[in-house]
C-alpha cells in the first residue's frame, strides 16, 4: 500500500513557504530563549533535586516555608506526575561558594527539615517512621524487642534471618505501594505474626511523607557536566558534518549541518517556551535527534546522487524534486513509526523521561521537515551559485 | 542456492535460540542501573593536600631529630605554604654537611640555599614528580580503604573507581546499588577514622569550657608540643562540649590496630568499641601507661576526643575500649571503620545521587508499558502498510530486540531508564531499514521488474543507505558514551547495540526470509 500515490509535488517551489514557517519557529524560539531563557536542570547549575511523596494532598507553600525554616532555600516546588500520586518535585539552591567537605545535600538533611512540620507528634517519641526506615534498622529494632519470642534458644544466625525476613516483607510491600504505607491495617494482608503487629503499632508510625530520591550536584561537577554537554553537541555536529561531506560532497555536508542547527535550535526554543527542565538525559535526546535528522537528510541526498546519474538531461530542481517525491513514502513511514514509538514513550514513559521524550517528539517532526525545507534548498542555491560563477567568471 | 538458504536459516535460528538462552530469565541476567534498582551514586574528591601535609610535617620532624643527632646547627624549621620545608639559621660552615644530608632525599626533594648575614637557610621543595606519585598513592589507598569498608558493610556489586579529568586522577566514583540506608553508608565512607591516643597535659589538661579559658591557663602561650582538641559529650560537664590540652605527637595510632569490634559493657549494657593492638602496639601501649601513671590518656578519633580515662596502672594488655554514647549501630559502624583503616586524606563529596527503591520500581513499570505500547503501534503500522511483508519486518524487529537483550546480559552492560528509552527508540529505527527495502522493492516492481529481481535489486540498492543511516546514529551514540555519565551511557549502549543488531537483522535476516518465501512458494504477486 502506498501512503501517497505517485507524488509529484514541487518541493523546491515551496521553499519560500517552508522558509517562512522555519523563520516563524526560529523567531519564536529566539524570543523565548532571550526572554525566559532555558530551564537548566541541577546537572548544569548545581543544587539539589528532591522528590517527596506525601500521604495527603501537599500544600506547596507550606513545604517551601518548612524548608526555609531549616535553612534550605527551595527555588522551586511543583507537583509532579499524576495528581493522585501526591508527589512533589523540590529544587533546592546550591550551596555557597565556600568549600566544605560536603558540597551536597543528603536525604537525611531534607528528611530532618520536613519532619518537624509533617510528623510533629512523633518527633520526640523515638518511634520508627515506617515510611522512611531502611530495612536494616527495622530488623534491628525487631530483633531488640523479639516480638515472636524466639528467645535465647535460637542460634544467632537464625534469629537475625527471621527478623530480616519479616522486615523485608514489610519494606517490599511499601516499595510496591510506591513508598508510602497509609495505615497499619494495610499490613494485615501480609500475614504477619500477631506479636509483630502489636510491636509495630507501639514502636512505629506511618509517617506522612517519604523521600523518593535526592540528586545533589556540587558546583565542580555541574561545571564539568556543562562542559561535557557542550563538547558532546559540538563533537556530534562536527562528526556528522565530516561524514556527510565525505560520503557526498562538501556542500551537502554544510547543508545537512544547517538543517541540524535549525532542528536543535527550534527544539531548544520549544524547551524555552514550555520551560521544561533540561537535564543530561535531555541533552542525550538532542544528540539522538541530531543522528535521526541526519538520517532523513541522507536518504534524500542518496537518492539525489543516484538520480543525478540517471537524469542527466534534467535540471537540478527537477532532480531534487523527483528525489524527494520518490523517497516521500519512506520518509512518512519512518517518521511515522519512530514518532509513534517516541509518542508512546511520552504518554506512558513517566515523568522522569518526559523531557527526553518531548525533545524527541519535537525533534522528529522538525527533523523530517528540515531535510526538505532547509537542506535541499541550500544545495540548490549553492549549485546555482556555482553554475553562475562558471558562466561569468 | 537451496543449501545456502538452509545454512542461513539455521544460523538465524541459532541466533534466536542463543539470544533467548543468554537473556532468560531477564530479572536475573540483566544488570539494572541505579535509577532502576535504587541505590547511591557518589563522586568523591580525595583531598591529596592532606597527604602532602602529613608527609611534609613528618619529613620535618625527621630532619630536626637527625640534625640534633649530627650536631648540625639551626635556629628552627618551618613548613611553607606550598608544602616545602625551610631550615632557618644554619651555619655557612656546615653548608657542605647540610648538602650531603639533604642529598639523600633527592629526587623527591630538591633544595637551594639562601644566604643571609653569615647564616644560610635551606629551602626544600617537593618535586612535582614526587607530588604526583604521592597524590596517586593517596588516591589509590583511599579507594582501597573505601572498598574495604563497603565490602564489610555488604553491598552486592559495588563499583568504586578512580576517576579524573585529564592527567589529574584524584576523584573516586562510588556506586552502590540496592543500598537503602543512605546516611549510614555515607558516614561509613566519609569518616577519616584517624585513631590516635594522646597524652593529656599532666597539670593543665582540662577540661576547659572555652578556648579562651585554655589560653588563659597558659598565659596565651601554649607549649609547642601541645594542642587543643574538642571533647564533645564529656561526662564531667554532663555531656557538654569542652576543650582539652593534649600532646601533639600521638602515643599510639590506628596503624597499630589489629582489629576492632562492637562490645557491650558488662554492667551498664552500653555499646562500646573494643580494639586490639598488634605486638608493636602492645609495646607502645605498655610503655605509655608505665611512664604515665596518674595522667589521662585521650582517645582521639578524627580530631575529636571520645574519652579520656585516667591511667591507674601499667597496662600490658592488647586490648582497650572506646566508650561513648553509642547506639549498637554506631558502635558497629565505628568498629567497621577502624577495621578498614584510616583514610589517608579527607574526602569531599562533590555529587550525591540517592534513588529509593520505589522510584526505581515505578520507572521500570512505566518503561515496560511504554515499550509494549510502542511496539504494538509499530507492528500495527507495518502490517497495515506493507501487509504480509510486514510480517518479515516484525520478525526482524523481534530478533533485533532479542539480540539486544542477549548482548546486554552477556556483556553485563547496565540497563538504565534512558536505556529503556533507547530500546523504544531502536524499535522505531529498526523498522526504518526494512521500510527502505520495501519501498525500493515496490519501486522496482513498478518499473516492471520480475518479483525475484525486484527483491534483489531492492536489497542491493538500499544497502549503502542503510549503512549510512546506521553509522551516523552510531557516531552520535559513541559521542554520548564518551561524554556521558551513568544513565546516559546506558542509553548510548542500548542504542548502539540496537543499531548494530539492526544492520544484521535488516540485511541478513530480512533477505533470508524473502528468499525463503520466494523459493518455497509460487508467488504471483508480492504482498507488499
Amino acid at each position: 500500500m502506498d501512503i501517497v500515490k505517485d507524488p509529484k509535488i514541487d518541493w523546491l517551489g515551496l521553499k519560500w513557504v517552508f522558509f517562512g514557517i522555519s523563520l516563524v519557529l526560529m523567531l519564536t524560539g529566539a524570543v523565548a530563549l532571550l526572554t525566559r531563557g532555558l530551564n537548566l536542570g541541577v546537572d548544569f547549575t548545581g543544587g539539589t533535586l528532591v522528590y517527596v511523596k506525601f500521604k495527603e494532598e501537599p500544600d506547596l507553600d507550606r513545604i517551601r516555608l518548612t524548608l526555609g525554616d531549616a535553612g534550605l532555600k527551595a527555588e522551586e516546588v511543583v507537583r509532579f506526575d499524576e495528581i493522585s500520586q501526591n508527589e512533589v518535585q523540590i529544587r533546592i539552591a546550591g550551596g555557597t561558594a565556600e568549600e566544605t567537605l560536603d558540597m551536597t545535600l543528603g536525604s537525611n538533611q531534607v528528611f530532618e527539615a520536613l519532619r518537624p512540620e509533617y510528623d510533629l507528634e512523633y518527633l520526640e517519641t523515638g518511634k520508627l517512621d515506617l515510611n522512611n526506615v531502611p530495612r536494616s534498622e527495622l530488623s534491628a529494632r525487631l530483633q531488640e524487642l523479639d516480638p515472636v519470642a524466639l528467645g535465647e534458644g535460637t542460634p544467632v544466625a537464625e534469629f537475625v534471618a527471621h527478623y530480616d525476613e519479616i522486615s523485608e516483607k514489610i519494606i517490599n510491600y511499601r516499595t510496591e505501594q510506591s513508598g508510602i504505607i497509609h495505615r497499619f491495617s494495610e499490613l494485615d494482608q501480609l500475614d504477619l505474626a500477631a506479636g509483630v503487629v502489636t510491636v509495630l503499632n507501639e514502636e512505629a508510625y506511618p509517617g506522612n511523607f517519604t523521600i523518593l530520591s535526592v540528586e545533589s550536584v556540587g558546583p565542580k561537577v555541574s561545571e564539568e557536566l556543562s562542559n561535557r554537554a557542550r563538547t558532546a553537541v559540538i563533537l556530534s555536529l562536527g562528526f556528522m558534518l565530516a561524514y556527510v561531506a565525505f560520503r557526498f560532497w562538501p556542500i551537502y555536508g554544510l547543508a545537512a549541518l544547517a538543517a541540524l542547527f535549525h532542528d536543535v535550535f527550534i527544539t531548544l526554543g520549544a524547551f524555552a517556551v514550555t520551560q521544561r527542565e533540561i537535564s543530561l538525559t535531555v541533552v542525550a535526546a538532542l544528540l539522538t535527534l541530531v543522528g535521526y535528522s541526519i538520517n532523513d537528510t541522507i536518504v534524500v541526498f542518496d537518492r539525489v546522487r543516484e538520480n543525478l546519474k540517471l537524469m542527466r538531461r534534467d535540471d537540478l530542481v527537477t532532480v531534487i524534486n523527483t528525489s524527494i517525491n520518490q523517497t516521500l513514502n519512506r520518509t512518512i513511514m519512518t517518521s511515522g513509526m519512530t514518532f509513534m514509538a517516541v509518542f508512546a514513550l511520552y504518554l506512558f514513559g513517566g515523568q522522569v523521561l518526559r523531557g527526553f521524550s518531548f525533545a524527541l517528539v519535537i525533534g522528529i517532526i522538525v527533523g523530517t521537515f528540515s531535510s526538505v525545507a532547509i537542506a535541499s534548498p541550500i544545495v540548490l542555491w549553492w549549485q546555482t551559485l556555482m553554475e553562475k560563477r562558471k558562466r561569468h567568471p | 542456492m537451496k543449501r545456502n538458504l538452509t545454512y542461513r536459516l539455521l544460523f538465524i535460528l541459532l541466533v534466536f535460540v542463543g539470544s533467548i538462552v543468554l537473556s532468560y530469565p531477564p530479572s536475573e541476567k540483566i544488570n539494572l542501573g541505579l535509577d532502576l534498582k535504587g541505590g547511591i551514586h557518589l563522586v568523591l574528591q580525595v583531598k591529596t593536600e592532606d597527604a602532602f601535609e602529613v608527609e611534609t610535617s613528618q619529613r620535618r620532624e625527621m630532619i630536626e631529630a637527625d640534625f640534633k643527632e649530627e650536631n648540625l646547627v639551626f635556629t628552627r624549621t618551618q613548613v611553607t605554604e606550598d608544602f616545602g620545608i625551610e631550615i632557618i639559621g644554619a651555619l655557612q660552615d656546615q653548608e657542605r654537611q647540610l648538602e650531603i644530608y639533604l642529598d639523600q632525599f633527592s629526587p623527591a626533594w630538591t633544595y637551594r640555599p639562601r644566604y643571609r648575614e653569615g647564616e644560610v637557610d635551606m629551602v626544600m621543595v617537593m618535586s612535582s614528580a614526587e607530588r604526583k606519585a604521592l597524590a596517586d598513592r593517596t588516591v589509590r589507598d583511599a579507594r582501597e580503604t573505601i572498598q574495604k569498608r563497603v565490602d564489610q558493610y555488604g553491598v552486592a556489586e559495588p563499583t568504586i573507581q578512580i576517576y579524573g579529568s585529564g592527567s589529574i586522577q584524584d576523584q573516586i566514583i562510588v556506586e552502590l546499588p540496592g543500598v537503602e540506608d543512605f546516611d549510614r553508608v555515607l558516614n561509613l565512607i566519609k569518616s577519616t577514622a584517624m585513631l590516635e591516643l594522646k597524652l593529656v597535659h599532666p597539670t593543665d589538661g582540662g577540661p576547659f569550657a572555652t578556648r579562651e579559658a585554655v589560653l588563659q591557663a597558659f598565659d596565651n602561650r601554649l607549649p609547642v608540643d601541645y594542642e587543643v582538641i574538642t571533647y564533645p559529650n564529656s561526662p564531667e560537664t554532663g555531656g557538654g562540649s569542652t576543650y582539652m590540652v593534649v600532646r601533639k605527637a600521638p602515643s599510639l595510632t590506628g596503624q597499630n590496630l589489629k582489629t576492632a569490634n562492637r562490645a557491650q559493657d558488662d554492667f551498664s549494657g552500653r555499646s562500646e568499641v573494643a580494639f586490639f593492638l598488634d605486638s608493636e602496639g602492645v609495646n607502645l601501649f605498655t610503655r605509655t601507661t608505665e611512664q604515665n601513671v596518674g595522667n589521662r590518656l585521650a582517645v582521639v578519633l578524627d580530631d575529636q576526643i571520645y574519652s579520656a580515662p585516667r591511667i591507674d596502672e601499667r597496662i600490658a594488655s592488647e586490648s582497650a575500649r572506646i566508650t561513648g554514647n553509642f547506639s549498637p549501630e554506631e558502635a558497629e559502624d565505628l568498629a567497621l571503620v577502624l577495621r578498614s583503616g584510616a583514610l589517608p586524606a579527607s574526602i569531599q563529596i562533590l555529587e550525591n545521587r540517592i534513588i529509593g527503591p520505589s522510584l526505581g520500581l515505578d520507572s521500570i513499570r512505566r518503561g515496560v508499558v511504554a515499550s509494549l505500547v510502542g511496539m504494538m503501534l509499530v507492528v500495527l503500522g507495518m502490517l497495515v502498510v506493507y501487509k504480509a511483508s510486514g510480517i518479515n519486518a516484525i520478525v526482524c524487529l523481534v530478533l533485533n530486540l532479542l539480540v539486544l537483550m542477549a548482548v546486554l546480559s552477556g556483556a553485563h552492560a547496565t540497563l538504565t531508564l534512558p536505556g529503556i528509552a533507547g530500546v523504544i527508540l531502536t524499535i522505531g529505527m529498526a523498522v526504518d531499514a526494512n521500510i527502505l527495502i520495501f519501498e525500493r522493492v515496490k519501486e522496482e516492481l513498478r518499473s516492471g521488474k520480475k518479483i525475484r529481481s525486484a527483491v534483489d535489486a531492492g536489497f542491493d540498492r538500499v544497502f549503502t543507505t542503510i549503512l549510512d543511516t546506521n553509522i551516523t546514529t552510531l557516531i552520535g551514540a559513541a559521542v554520548l558514551y564518551q561524554i556521558g555519565t551513568g544513565p546516559v551511557r546506558g542509553f548510548a549502549v542500548t542504542l548502539g547495540v540496537g543499531l548494530v543488531a539492526n544492520i544484521f537483522s535488516a540485511v541478513f535476516v530480512s533477505r533470508t526470509l524473502f528468499s525463503l518465501v520466494l523459493q518455497k512458494m509460487e508467488v504471483e504477486a508480492l504482498s507488499i
